[in-house]
């Protein structure tokens, strides 16, 4: 047949299929119809009317097998036979709506939980990032995790044959460096340099508007004549006006034309640099002299089709040793190549394991959990399903009508679960505050829907099978006497409900200890000394709107600033910095007078902070040794410096740093010597840092006023801006951050993790008890006759419930045992997300082991205490 | 899903080619063409009567005839049938395909 008339034909059969109904009565009145003209030829022949009509329906044959047959050419068997079944199926739903309701409660809440979870695991590490080709795209960093010089780039681009280009972005673009004035509110933005070819290398193309031209890439790093918008600020800033592209603005008091605006899919900041938004991009021209000099390029590159990462790696670590020693006067350059997209999310696969596992085992419990339900209401079933056998349902008939039964629940499980993966992916996906990467893109997509029609449809099959199976092995077998008295046939019954339930408390303290682990750890990780007080604290960017011409201006504007602040009432302490702890990096190589460095022993590289007199106390960082820095230490005055222990230690061992000499920076005293602060993370130790007094030099890029106060420091920041405005009336009112604030983005992928774990794990507990708590309240309702005959005979209701208890907690410590000892094995997967403790700790353990016990126990005694109020008289008499 | 087989005892097919020859003839209810295979035939072929109604959907189902209600001789309502121009193509190559058929068959048995 064409395909023309084939897909005629399928749209008629649709439409026949839809109104069924009606096509099915006008084929028994034709056949009506039929039978009806042959009984009067019949009649007309001679033949009485009954007779006639007999032999009509004779001739004729079997009506409802001929309409039957008839019908089937418009719709299959087995689907008439799967309408009937749902029918039934909906039609048994609504008699047991209490048993329904929960069971699409708890399948929804599952298959919620997993699809949420699937959606952010497709987001961060099944689709491909955003870009063209991106199985090509490498990372290269310079050893480790830095960035390299700008010449080291360019030598290394035109000397490499592995990839077809390399670009790259400044990895120290800092939030909110350039200011927007002129048209509207004034504005601190976030821009990225990028080298001329960074969009081309990624294959993105401005939605509207152009890229850079080779000539404005020529221009000088701080004043760009051409920038590319980003789609979110575009549409924050412009309303999405498609007019701005070409038009001029002023940032930092110079005129930048918009040339482009990037398309929304581009991301920059959720791929590249989760958590600070990026509001433009701006041409980098490396032959400018004055652009920042040290490691400041991050670079990716595009491998040659053929070439492997192996290859492109031997390559690039060759050509690294030839560049160091042919450029001794550069910072070495020692390539590292990862592929972008293990670069990108390589961080957060380890908790999304940990995630997507704990939500397998979710499912699993919930799976055994309404598996044990429907075991539970077999009884009732046990006869209409004995009754249909006996009509001649074939065992196979009887299997599909349960299981249909079992996934249409879950289905409507799912509906319930993809509304709250729909809700969860949203909330997700808003939740800026987290520093994860493309946590932005997460939303239920088609592979998502895919994946929650995949996990309703196994799971309703999961826990239907067994009800199914039991049932049709016991109705074909034992047939309808039975039923009435479950007395004895529960024996096997019994024994299936009881590994479930053992099963369910096993998965649970898997995931009870995995949870409580993560937690501990949390709680390690917020008990680390920071290093800094971060209660109190907070930051303000007070980078000034005019040009800082020389060091009187800068220290006159530092002095007023300062003076200024502190006399805001509530005002403890202020200080300026120019970079935020567990925020903002930079790092140089420093060496102390009459010490010898080379390759085997090369300079410690401290991070370098510039620190106005006022900030330790501002941010809470205790002075060890020496002094602070004071109003007194100026560009006219002995140039000094303060450093912390661990530099201290590294330069000077077991001597006294202060009056030492650094060679670095045209040579500092050292005067005093701090504790150590993290800022990279709270897990991880400071290393070295250096403080150099910000009146003694002009090399930062930000100015954050830090101060610290008595009373909440939200309630300070209108009084401070307006204590601020006689010195700078141009002072942007945005980016006021608490430390507080900082130190919760740090730990935000950790808080993350804990949560939804530990919500998991709730979850999988209360299933737990609930099913222990069906099943021992169930073998109660069994044995009332019997626990009635016990009473009459002097049992006593202690001995009862203890007896009842016993049999409750003896369920739990199997499964507890069994749970105990997957865990310590399952534990170990956990590795780098522990921290503070081991994957072994006796404390978890036994916490979450007695946890589960009392939880158990309680869910058992209400059983028990029930059982042992029953009236043997009222026990006796029924049944 | 592809076309319907019927399970008359005829030869497969020939149940929905004799239906849609004598459909050649006009617009005919379920009973008419029953009637009219039975008399063409001489009796001889006897369809069980009910079977050409699993056979008539199938035909509609695969847009070879059209049936629309209308109103008997004796004044009931009744289904009448009508070949469609896919219907009549189909009829050519199935009596076409017949031919060669029973063509072959009868070679080989000898009849011919």
């Amino acid at each position: 047949m064409r395909a023309g008339s084939r897909w005629k034909c399928f749209r008629r059969r649709l439409r026949y299929w839809l109104d069924h109904s009606q096509r099915n009565r006008l084929l028994w009145e034709e056949m009506e119809f039929h039978i009806e003209s042959m009984t009067q030829e019949l009649a007309a022949q001679g033949m009485s009317e009954p007779n006639a009509r007999a032999a009509a329906h004779r001739k004729f044959g079997n009506m409802t097998q001929k309409s039957e047959e008839a019908r089937s050419t418009w719709i299959a068997r087995w689907m008439s036979d799967l309408v009937q079944d749902l029918r039934y199926s909906f039609r048994g739903m609504r008699r047991d709506a209490g048993f329904t309701a929960f069971t699409i409660l708890i399948a929804g809440l599952g298959i919620g939980a997993g699809s949420t979870v699937f959606s952010m695991v497709n987001a961060l590490l099944l689709r491909p990032l955003p870009f063209r080709d991106p199985g090509r795209l490498v990372w290269i960093s310079n050893g480790g995790n830095f960035a390299a010089q700008t010449e080291q780039y360019s030598d290394l681009r035109e000397l490499n044959r592995s990839f077809s280009d390399l670009a790259g972005w400044s990895g120290f673009y800092i939030p909110g460096d350039r200011q927007l004035t002129g048209a509207g509110e004034p504005e601190r933005l976030t821009s990225v340099p990028v080298t001329g070819n960074f969009f081309s290398l990624l294959g993105v193309e401005p939605a509207i508007g152009r890229s850079f031209t080779a000539e404005e890439c020529q221009g000088k790093y701080s004043a760009p004549t051409a920038m590319l918008l980003s789609y979110s600020f575009w549409r924050r800033r412009f309303d999405s006006d498609p007019s701005v592209v070409g038009r001029k603005l002023t940032l930092n008091n110079h005129t930048v034309t918009i040339v482009g605006l990037m398309p929304a899919s581009f991301d920059f900041a959720s791929v590249l640099a989760p958590g600070t938004p990026v509001d433009i991009f701006i041409p980098w021209p490396l032959n400018d002299k004055t652009k920042p000099a040290g490691n400041t390029m991050k670079i990716i590159g595009r491998l040659k089709p053929g070439t492997t990462l192996q290859g492109a790696q031997a390559e690039l670590t060759a050509l690294g040793k030839q560049l160091n020693s042919q450029h001794p006067e550069r910072n070495p350059v020692v390539p590292r190549l990862v592929p972008l997209d293990r670069h990108v999310s390589g961080s957060v696969s380890p908790a999304l394991f940990v995630l997507a596992c704990a939500v397998g085992v979710v499912m699993l419990i919930v799976c055994a959990n309404l598996s044990n339900l429907q075991l539970a209401r077999l009884g009732t079933r046990q006869k209409e399903m004995a009754l249909r056998a006996a009509l001649g349902a074939g065992r196979s008939r009887l299997l599909r009508q349960m299981l249909t039964e079992s996934v249409a629940l879950s289905c409507c499980g799912a509906v319930l679960g993809l509304a709250l993966a729909m809700a969860g992916t949203r909330e997700l996906a808003h939740l800026h505050a987290f520093n994860l990467p493309l946590l932005e893109s997460v939303r239920i997509d088609g592979s998502a829907l895919l994946f929650t029609l995949l996990a309703a449809v196994t799971s309703g099959v999961l826990f239907g099978l067994l009800p199914a199976l039991q049932v049709t092995v016991r109705s074909l077998r034992e047939g309808i006497q039975d039923a009435s008295r479950g007395s004895s046939g529960g024996k096997r019954h019994a024994w299936v409900r009881d590994g479930l339930v053992v099963s369910e408390l096993a998965f649970a303290c898997i995931l009870l200890v995995g949870a409580g682990l993560l937690i501990r750890s949390f709680l390690r990780v917020l008990d680390v000394n920071l290093g800094f007080q971060p209660e109190r604290a907070a930051a303000l960017r007070i980078n000034p709107s005019f040009r800082i011409s020389g060091f009187a201006q800068q220290n006159s504007f530092i002095d007023e600033v300062l003076r200024r602040t502190r006399s805001v009432p509530g005002i403890l302490a202020a200080g300026i910095t120019d970079m935020l702890p567990l925020r903002d990096d930079r790092s140089w190589a420093v060496s102390a007078v009459g010490q010898v460095y080379g390759k085997s022993h090369p300079p410690p590289e401290p991070f370098i902070r510039v620190v106005s007199d006022g900030y330790f106390e501002a941010a809470g960082i205790p002075l060890r040794l020496g002094r602070e820095f004071t109003e007194r230490d100026r560009a006219s005055s002995e140039r000094v410096v303060v450093i912390n222990e661990t530099l201290a230690r590294t330069l000077w061992p077991a001597q006294n740093p202060v009056g030492q000499t650094i060679t670095t920076d045209g040579g500092r005293k050292v005067v005093g010597v701090v504790a150590d602060v993290r800022h990279e993370a709270l897990e991880k130790a400071g290393g070295p840092e250096m403080y150099l007094p910000m009146r003694q030099t002009a090399d930062y890029a930000a100015m954050q006023l830090v101060v610290r106060t008595a009373l909440p420091p939200d309630s300070l920041a209108a009084g401070i801006r307006t204590a601020l405005r006689p010195v700078d009336p141009n002072l942007p009112v945005r980016e006021f951050v608490t430390f507080q604030d900082l130190v919760d983005r740090a730990v935000s992928p950790r808080r993350f993790l804990v949560l939804l774990l530990a919500g998991f794990a709730a979850f999988a507990l209360i299933l737990a008890s609930l099913g222990i708590y069906a099943v021992i309240s169930y073998s109660v309702s069994q044995r009332v006759q019997e626990i009635g005959i016990r009473i009459a005979l002097g049992a006593s209701a202690t001995d009862l419930q203890s007896r009842i208890l016993l049999r409750t907690v003896g369920l739990a410590a199997v499964g507890l045992a069994l749970g105990m000892t997957a865990s310590r094995v399952l534990s170990t997967a956990l590795g780098n997300l522990l921290f503070g403790v081991t994957s072994g700790d006796p404390i978890t353990f036994i916490l979450m082991g007695t946890l589960l016990i009392a939880v158990a126990a309680v869910a058992g005694y209400i059983p028990a205490w029930r059982a042992s109020r029953v009236d043997p008289m009222i026990a006796l008499r029924s049944n | 899903m592809g076309v319907e087989k019927p399970k008359a005892d005829l030869l497969p097919g020939t149940l929905d080619m004799l239906v849609l020859k004598i459909l050649m003839r006009g617009h005919l209810h379920g009973y008419a063409i029953a009637q009219l295979i039975q008399q063409l035939s001489d009796d001889l072929l006897r369809v069980e009567e009910g079977s050409l109604y699993p056979a008539l959907q199938r035909l509609e189902l695969n847009g070879w005839i059209e049936g629309e209600w209308g109103l008997s001789a004796n004044n009931r309502r009744a289904r009448f049938y009508k070949l469609t121009p896919d219907g009549r193509k189909h009829l050519a190559e199935q009596s076409a395909r017949y031919r060669q058929v029973t063509g072959a068959v009868a070679r080989i048995m000898g009849f011919a």
